[in-house]
């Protein structure tokens, strides 16, 4: 029997449509303000101010070690929303999907969704399909929106480090970015890294509830990977950062990868892992907890913010020599989420 | 592989090794230059950040070694004509990945692709060879940048190319040779170089032996090393040992690579395709024997003669682009007026701002 695909009725509202509806996104996305089919969710809300983030996911390929398309959506959102101490509530869910994918696999990534949505205790309250020709998309792109609540009196942003801050990192970096890698080179370079695609938002709310104002900047550094966003937040905060690359955690087959694709860990992606600048006296709470929670058990205080070279990151390296941090230029590796 | 790795950058050793160089430099009571001359050097040094390591009379300036900086505005402006069908027809263009933002005189190749000209990246001649024999009706032409490292492997594409009997493949010789852009270094008048830190790769190539002329006849001491931080840090004391003795001699720290005669075989199978020319550099102009070009037999591999290349339009090099200083390491590339102004690597103007072992991005990137 030849395996079951989406067709271009799939996208066209009528009974086909339905029937895609009623088969795998019923049966996976079960919210109340979902299950009423309407054309919008109705959410009752609290007072107070909202955390609002979208995103885009293209990765290649969907199908990954250590997650796919559809969990990494969920962690992205989420983690976009809880950078700003907010707790998230509820994500909208938009598929592009190529004619032909095979129905298990939209199956398999919806599923998957409704596990990290569960995990990260966020609602998908509103989906929407639509069904493009072949090559008018590559498999599957999924665009989310995600909403969340600031708790009071908490405020956290880019802008907000101060000069004597610590920097701190919740883990290795770079094990996205070489798990895409390696799943695209396929056999001819295999390692056994797979991907840090979690969500955060647990960890944020720990930190956030012992250390209150005292975060003053919590970022993931996805795509751009660590340098970059350092780099953005040294220049939007006008603060300079000194960081030591013997402190950075990498994993030995991220480093070997990274020797023989060319690549610097520094500028590869996570989709698991975050960086916090918290206030000096914070600095040990802050890893302990970090330390104590399960994506953060390699956590390290990695360097400081200080007064010279404003918007500038400076790296210390294993040598003892010093170099500047600079942006990613360019596209390293294309599609990575 | 991450034992082998560590042991290359050990920080007990590298301290060790800053130290033997201010040794060596306490000694010399004048101001030295040295010169990193390959790419990878350079980059490897703003990496790790050795410049701010060393003492104050030590200078490293970044050579000529980066093959996408030094190929001429002219050769950039005939190989991204062949996308023009008019000049190339229906030809796949194969590159190494670096030469795709250069900028020509109008336009880059990056460009020409976006307007749908079949330019592809790979990292081996012998893909664009397979290209030539999965699509027969379509010219296939590689563009052949490198020194000594690479050409040798695209020389065997090309006599893999007429074993099988190919007639569509060809490549565009833009090679350069380093021996003659060293002296041709050395012969000029405003350069003053006191030693010179030789590349590991086109060593392994071209054999230690190939340097002697530099340090006999030009005083110039020369150390070959690797690539890793430590193998950097060696060369430069060596370095520094011999001038501080007033020694010239070729010594070579890349003993686990480098031979005294190098890759014969290779450099035989180099020599059977093409024979040494003149040639242009960006910014160091005609180099006499730098170049090399197809010897007549294999006439028909020549993407110049084969696509007329010679007569297509060719610009000039940019105003205000000192590439040509920054290669001869009289120029730091702050000093250039462009530098970080019209000249980013988001929007290069000169070629070392484009490659990533251009000096020009080094130092934009890694720079205090």
């Amino acid at each position: 029997m030849s395996e079951e695909r989406i067709l271009l009725s799939h996208g066209a509202g009528g009974r086909k449509s339905s029937e895609l509806t009623r088969r795998i996104f019923l049966k996976y996305f079960k919210d109340p303000a979902l299950l009423r089919l309407d054309d919008m969710a109705l959410l009752d809300m609290p007072a107070g101010r909202l955390s609002i983030s979208t995103d885009t996911y293209t990765v290649d390929p969907i199908f990954f070690p250590g997650g796919d398309i559809g969990s990494l959506a969920v962690h992205g959102t989420v983690n976009d929303v809880a950078m700003a101490g907010a707790d998230p509530i509820a994500m909208s869910v938009g598929f592009i999907v190529e004619e032909g994918l095979p129905m298990s696999q939209l199956e398999r990534i919806a599923s998957s969704m409704a596990r990290a949505a569960r995990e990260a205790g966020v609602r998908i309250v509103t989906a929407d399909t639509k069904v493009v020709t072949k090559g008018a998309a590559d498999r599957i792109f999924i665009n989310t929106t995600g909403f969340g609540l600031v708790p009071e009196g908490i405020h956290i942003s880019g802008h907000l480090a101060r000069e004597g801050d610590a920097v701190l990192l919740s883990g290795t970096v770079g094990d996205h970015g070489i798990a895409i890698a390696s799943a695209r080179e396929g056999i001819a370079f295999r390692t056994t890294v797979t991907s840090d695609s979690a969500p955060l938002n647990g960890l944020v709310r720990q930190l956030v509830d012992a250390l209150g104002g005292d975060v003053h900047v919590l970022r993931d550094p996805t795509r751009g990977g660590l340098a970059t966003v350092l780099v953005e937040i040294a220049s939007q905060s006008g603060v300079g950062i000194r960081i030591r690359e013997s402190d950075i955690p990498v994993r030995d087959a991220v480093k070997g990868a990274c020797e023989l694709l060319g690549y610097d860990p520094l500028y590869l992606a996570n989709e698991g892992k975050l960086v916090a600048m918290v206030a000096q006296g914070a600095s040990e709470r802050a890893l302990e907890i970090m330390r104590s929670h399960r994506y953060g058990s390699e956590a390290a205080i990695i360097g400081e913010t200080v007064r010279d070279n404003p918007g500038k990151v400076v790296l210390k390296t294993a040598m003892g020599g010093r170099r500047l941090v600079d942006k990613l230029s360019g596209e390293m590796l294309p599609r990575i989420c | 592989m991450m034992k082998y790795l560590d042991e290359f950058r050990d920080p007990g050793v590298a301290t060790a090794l800053v130290g033997r160089i201010r040794d060596a430099a306490s000694r010399l009571d004048r101001p030295v230059k040295l010169m990193e001359i390959c790419g990878s050097h350079t980059v490897a040094i703003f990496r790790t950040g050795i410049k701010s390591l060393l003492p104050e009379n030590i200078t490293l300036v970044s050579g000529p070694g980066c093959p996408v900086c030094v190929t001429a505005m002219d050769d950039m402006d005939r190989m991204i004509a062949l996308a023009d069908p008019a000049v190339g027809g229906k030809s796949i263009i194969a590159t190494f990945g670096d030469m795709l933002r250069v900028p020509g005189t109008w336009t880059s190749l990056e460009s020409r692709r976006a307007e749908g000209a079949d330019v592809r990246v790979t990292t081996t001649p012998l893909d664009a060879v397979q290209w030539a024999r999965e699509e027969p009706g379509r010219p296939v032409v590689f563009l052949g940048v490198g020194f000594e490292t690479t050409s040798p492997t695209i020389a065997a594409s090309v006599l893999r190319a007429r074993q099988s009997g190919l007639d569509n493949f060809t490549v565009y010789p833009a090679f350069k040779l380093l021996p003659p852009a060293l002296t041709a270094l050395l012969e000029a008048p405003d350069v003053a170089l006191d030693g010179f830190l030789c590349p590991g790769h086109v060593s392994v190539m071209l054999g230690a032996a190939a340097y002697r002329p530099f340090a006999s006849r030009y005083g110039k001491p020369c150390v070959i090393a690797g690539f890793e931080p430590l193998d950097i840090l060696h060369g430069i004391s060596m370095l520094c040992d011999m001038l501080a003795d007033n020694l010239h001699e070729v010594r070579n720290s890349y003993g686990r690579a480098v031979t005294q005669q190098g890759n014969t075989k290779a450099m035989e199978t180099l020599m059977e395709v093409f024979e040494p020319c003149d040639t242009p550099w960006r910014g160091l102009g005609i180099i006499p024997g730098s170049g090399l070009s197809f010897r007549g037999e294999f006439a028909d591999f020549d993407a110049v003669r084969r696509f007329g290349l010679s007569s297509v339009p060719v610009g000039t090099e940019p105003a205000g682009c000192a590439c040509g200083q920054v290669l001869r390491g009289n120029m730091d590339p702050p000093q250039c007026p462009l530098f970080a102004s019209a000249c980013t690597p988001e929007s290069p103007v000169g070629s070392c701002m484009v490659s990533s072992e251009g000096s020009c991005a080094a130092w934009y990137r890694y720079s205090t």
